[in-house]
């Protein structure tokens, strides 16, 4: 089973969990920009984030045969803070870097005004460097935020296919598909989704356009549920190019739009005692 | 980029010209022009705002793109050099890089008329893990500019980190009669062997060097 995780946030996992991941089957994933858990004050620490989203974490990935994406963007909560705002000046300096194929995540958090222009903002910057975008969908009220993110869409110069809307549920499933965009459905230990729940959603409205992913980051979080959904579909009674569609296929269609899709990977280096991974000092 | 911690030869412009097809060459010729004029105005022309870069910084970005990724070092070398990039860019394209564009900032310096002054750089890369980029901090730059400590510092760096010592410009000019580095290397090789670890093959092959009247390179590189 070859598995793309397209949402995952490996700055906060240990190289334990590149090697579950990649003997798991994950070959290839994307790691958006988002919230730290610890707020920020200046754009400068944005930097320091975006630096080790195209250095030293694909690095990382690399050294465990997995290929690493990333996808750059002021964060619908931080969008609040005037402090972290001016971000946005600088984020056409790196969305024209190599492994950068989408703006996200962007969308809401709260609703706020503030949301409103951050998301419009990076909508139209999506559009202006050819890039896909992640849209997160909001955690309360998350129908009426669905709403609202897609007149917000519907306002922008991106096209519907070119969008991937993240964190679906039941409620919000239908109208995310009927839109045109694609639909990406995270699966956590407890909360948002799960295996089984992502099993019933693939029997009525299929495998086109979604994208299933770990989510994985510094809370409670499995960086192995794309493998688990794999197997709970397989056990499910779909086929495995059913299984391969949803965890290959619909992520490379979707994030290759960007043109910067590069997957083939060097095989991990033998260089075992030398693995720099292991500090530099070992 | 390759994985591979060593430094594979730059090509110049012609031999770029011959292997590129033609919208890569095309484009090539543009981003270089762009270079160029950069250069011809650099106290004129400064980019608006405290973000803004100028469209030849944005083309070093998106080398690989238009001229194929195994280029992307050589091109982006060319785009250094024909926009005579001085410190403060440099330093701009270095800190705000990907570690592909960082690597070619390193394995450019010494085409550059800069003396010692981007050394921070190099400094930076040393500390960092990445395999590639202390593989190029210890390409002909660092070899003429790194002070003795440094210096010693980066050899052992490579060894730590698994970087192949062939990767470390002048290193048998540098490594002979280094007292100070032998040390050094005899008591890593010590601390290795009390962990009842083996010594790499690379450490003992600089040590071999550091005799004062090992022979000299037949090739000095
Ligand atoms: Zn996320």
């Amino acid at each position: 089973m070859r598995i793309f995780d397209p949402h995952i946030h490996m700055t906060s996992r240990t190289t334990d969990d590149y090697q579950a991941m990649y003997d798991a089957g994950v070959r290839a994933l994307v790691e958006p920009s988002f919230w730290l858990g610890q707020p920020r004050t200046s754009p400068a620490s944005f930097f320091d984030y975006f630096d080790a989203l195209l250095g030293w974490e694909p690095f990382r990935a690399a050294q465990y045969g997995i290929a690493h994406h990333c996808t750059l963007a002021l964060n619908p909560k931080e969008a609040n803070d005037p402090r972290c705002v001016p971000v946005l000046d600088a984020l056409p300096r790196y969305l024209v870097k190599d492994s950068v194929v989408a703006v996200g995540e962007i969308g809401y958090d709260s609703m706020t005004p503030a949301e409103d222009t951050a998301l419009a903002a990076q909508l139209q910057l999506a559009a202006d460097h050819e890039l896909p975008a992640l849209v997160h969908t909001p955690h309360r009220d998350k129908l009426a935020g669905l709403h609202r993110t897609l007149d917000v869409i519907r306002e922008s110069h991106l096209s519907p296919e070119r969008v991937l809307l993240d964190h679906l549920n039941e409620t919000t499933v239908k109208d995310a598909l009927d839109s045109g965009c694609w639909a990406g459905f995270s699966i956590y230990p407890d909360t948002k989704m799960d295996e089984d729940r992502m099993i019933a959603i693939l029997r009525i409205h299929g495998t086109e356009r979604i994208l299933v992913n770990s989510a994985a980051d510094w809370g409670r979080s499995d960086p192995l549920k794309t493998r688990k959904v794999g197997d709970a579909m397989l056990a499910a009674g779909f086929g495995d190019d059913d299984v391969d569609q949803v965890l290959w296929r619909n992520p490379v269609a979707f994030y290759g739009q960007s043109g910067r899709l590069q997957l083939g990977v060097a095989a991990p280096d033998p260089l075992h005692e030398g693995n720099s991974i292991l500090r530099g000092g070992e | 980029m390759p994985m591979s911690p060593t430094n594979p030869p730059l090509l110049t412009r012609k031999e770029l010209d011959a292997q590129l097809g033609g919208a890569a060459r095309a484009w090539l010729d543009e981003a270089l022009a762009e270079a160029e004029h950069s250069a011809a105005h650099q106290d004129t022309e400064q980019p608006g705002g405290p973000y803004a870069a100028p469209s030849w910084e944005l083309r070093y970005a998106a080398a690989g793109r238009y001229c194929g990724l195994e280029h992307a070092d050589s091109v982006r070398a060319l785009l250094l050099i024909e926009a005579r990039a001085a410190l403060p860019a440099l330093t701009r394209l270095y800190e705000q890089g990907t570690a592909a564009e960082r690597h070619a900032v390193l394995l450019t310096l010494h085409r550059l008329d800069l003396g010692p002054t981007a050394l921070p750089l190099v400094e930076d890369a040393l500390r960092t893990n990445d395999t590639r980029l202390v593989a190029a901090a210890v390409g002909p730059y660092g070899a003429a500019h790194l002070d003795p400590h440094n210096w010693r510092h980066a050899i052992l760096k490579c060894l730590f980190t698994g970087v192949p010592v062939d990767a470390v410009d002048g290193l048998a000019r540098r490594a002979r009669g280094d007292a100070e580095l032998a040390r050094m290397l005899g008591d890593f090789a010590a601390e290795r062997i009390a962990a009842g670890r083996s010594v790499p093959t690379d450490l003992t092959r600089v040590l071999e060097l550091t005799t004062p009247g090992a022979a000299a390179p037949t090739e000095e590189s």
